[in-house]
């Protein structure tokens, strides 16, 4: 009962946030000097050109009316059209998203898969080996820029072994001569919903050097996070009567301290998420990742403002929602939590 | 053979500042079926003796022994294999020994399936039988709940019904009263004597209360400054205290002093855990020592089983 009275408030608090950044974004839009009707009507426009793309653009209209105009298409998925392209950004987003967030949730199950344990086993094995070499990693994770670790890992495992693809998100062996239906985009669901195992391994061998170069920064701030809340909980008085009470250490390693030390990881993991959705644009360059990095970055450079406010919109929704499930597992983990 | 036999216990933890000598020299023999009591003031040694023979001393400490046995056993050597299996503990802070995050049903079910190879469903029902062993009301809505939605009273017999499910017949109960208020710790303590003489267990039971010993003790041990230095059944400490410590012990209890009176307390403080002693190490706050008292250590003196040290002459006490 506590816990979903806790879910709700958190959901309208969600709903707020992204009120608040459809205002903002709307806002934004504004006040940036550049003239909208300029860029619409193209290179060197005449006069009337502009004249007419206002019209077509509806900025002649009052400012409340134009945020209602704005808001409710945010609301339907309406995005309007690019200024540059002249696409649809719906059908763009349709495009990119999917790849985005499959390398997102990736990297961050990884990062998870990796820091958590990683920290648990240092604090552990405090001052000795196991975790000088995972502090060590730690620092290396953390400290190494992201496009130096993801040539070196194509160095490794696609030049040298060659055991994974060097870059895109299918082979050429799929995606040109079997090309798999389009239904989601995401590449390993629609892989699965054709009954195409090849094409499913195959997308998942593309998102491994991606994903883990991604993972990199996150699961060293997760190992750091875990290993000194862990090393706090483990001098607590419940873990020494757990180890009184003849439980084994792995248990009360993973068992007993480890939901008590989660919290400060789970919040890191979090925002990396968020950073992975827009942030990751050296990643999706050096791998020929078609992400929404890439997309907002071109749009930026050409003053692309639907494209930009389209991204800004997605990209709160996905963080909202993540946060959401992140509260929601914060809860679960630790009763307490809702009750706060 | 007493159950624990335990001769000459130090435990001293290395320092940057030199060693601390938590417990310096302490003898102890329970036999099986008895609640024996540990008391001394804060830093006297007892919840490192109860740690030790669990085996749970902090990391570098040095464990020395004429005999340190359980059962016959090397504690020693065997601690690790013994806790849990033989050797329980009851700790001090029931809402701190309870794992805030976890349910009662997912903490009893870990020490429950740590111990016994049972299905899923007769751990639970073996959960409930414990919970309700300890006099627990509503066992099945205990095992819902987590730590923080329980009282002290309730947390504690959940700690206990822990220590149950062990299968452990020795109980190292540490301060087990001291987190609850009156009344619900005297019911605890009822609790403990009435598992003691149903179940046939055996408990070491660690106290700075003299009514707690009165109250729920068969045999007591008094320690100071590391060392045991009274041993015998709790009438005979009780009643004709040998050691002046003892005796300055049950004057501080609120009761001793007639109505209105200032209460006593013992002048001085305990000396620190890392100097050396020579002699009785009560004796710069003894108000009866003599010159040989800081220089010797003190002798035995024996009252059938009612044994203390002291340089005074038995007759004297």
């Amino acid at each position: 009962m506590e816990l979903l009275r806790y879910i709700l408030r958190r959901m309208i608090l969600s709903a707020f946030v992204v009120v608040g950044v459809t205002f903002l974004v709307f806002i934004v839009a504004q006040v940036v000097p550049s003239d909208p009707a300029a860029l619409y009507a193209g290179p060197r426009p005449t006069a009337e050109q502009i004249e007419k793309a206002r019209q077509e653009l509806n900025l002649d209209a009052p400012l409340p009316a134009r945020f209602a105009t704005f808001a409710g298409a945010m609301a339907s998925g309406d995005f309007g059209i690019s200024y540059k392209s002249r696409r649809l950004i719906a059908e763009d987003l349709r495009a990119y998203l999917p790849a985005t967030l499959e390398l997102a949730v990736f990297s961050t199950g990884l990062a998870l898969l990796i820091g958590i344990p990683l920290g648990v086993v240092a604090a552990a094995r405090q001052g000795r080996w196991p975790d000088r070499l995972g502090s060590l990693g730690s620092i290396a994770a953390v400290a190494m820029p992201t496009f130096f670790l993801a040539m070196l890992l194509q160095l490794v495992f696609a030049q040298w072994l060659g055991i994974l693809p060097l870059s895109g998100r299918l082979s050429r062996e799929i995606s040109i001569a079997a090309p798999l239906p389009v239904v989601t985009n995401f590449a390993m669901i629609d892989a699965l919903l054709a009954g195409r195992l090849d094409a499913f391994v195959d997308a998942v061998k593309h998102l491994i050097l991606p994903a883990l170069t991604l993972a990199s920064y996150p699961a060293g701030v997760a190992m750091r996070l875990t290993r000194s809340a862990m090393i706090e909980i483990l001098e607590r008085r419940h873990v020494v009567a757990a180890r009184a009470l003849g439980l084994s250490e792995p248990r009360i390693l993973f068992g007993h301290a480890l939901p008590n030390a989660m919290g400060p990881a789970l919040t890191v993991i979090g925002l990396s998420f968020a950073y992975a959705l827009t942030g990751a644009v050296l990643v999706e360059i050096i791998f020929a990742w078609p992400g929404l990095g890439r997309y907002v970055s071109e749009a930026i450079l050409a003053k692309d403002f639907p494209v930009i406010a389209a991204v800004t919109m997605v990209v709160t929704i996905c963080y909202v929602a993540m946060n959401l499930l992140i509260d929601i597992a914060q809860a679960l983990v630790d009763p307490r939590v809702a009750l706060s | 053979m007493p159950l624990i036999d335990i001769r000459d216990l130090s435990v001293s933890i290395p320092t940057p500042d030199g060693d601390v000598h938590a417990v310096r020299s302490v003898s102890l023999e329970i036999e099986r079926g008895e609640i024996h009591g540990v008391i001394g003031e804060s830093g006297c040694g007892k919840t490192m003796t109860g740690m030790a023979v669990l085996g749970l001393v902090p990391k570098g400490a040095r464990i020395t022994a004429e005999r340190f046995h359980f059962d016959g056993e090397d504690l020693r050597e065997k601690a690790q294999s013994l806790r849990g299996r033989h050797i329980g503990l009851i700790s001090q802070d029931p809402a701190a020994a309870l794992n805030p995050v976890l349910s009662i049903a997912r903490q009893m079910d870990d020490v429950i399936r740590a111990h016994r190879d049972l299905p899923r469903k007769a751990r639970r029902a073996e959960a409930a039988s414990l919970l309700a062993a300890t006099g627990l009301p509503d066992p099945e809505r205990v095992l819902k709940s987590y730590p923080h939605q329980l009282s002290g009273g309730m947390q504690q017999r959940v700690v206990i019904a822990q220590a149950l499910a062990t299968g452990a017949d020795f109980l190292i109960a540490d301060e087990p009263t001291t987190a609850l208020d009156v009344s619900v710790g005297a019911q605890v303590l009822a609790l403990l004597r009435r598992l003691v003489a149903e179940r046939g267990l055996t408990v070491l039971m660690i106290t700075h209360d003299m009514d707690v010993i009165a109250e729920a003790c068969d045999r007591a041990t008094v320690l100071y400054a590391g060392r045991s230095v009274e041993t015998g059944p709790v009438e005979a400490v009780l009643n004709r205290p040998g050691h002046p410590y003892t005796r300055a012990l049950l004057a501080a209890l609120p009761d001793a002093a007639p109505h209105g009176a200032r209460l006593a307390a013992i002048e001085g403080s305990i000396p620190p855990p890392r100097s050396a002693i020579a002699g009785c190490a009560f004796a710069p706050r003894c108000p009866q020592a003599m010159p040989v008292c800081a220089a010797e250590p003190p002798p035995e003196r024996v009252r059938g089983t009612h044994r203390w040290l002291c340089h005074l002459p038995e007759d004297a006490a």
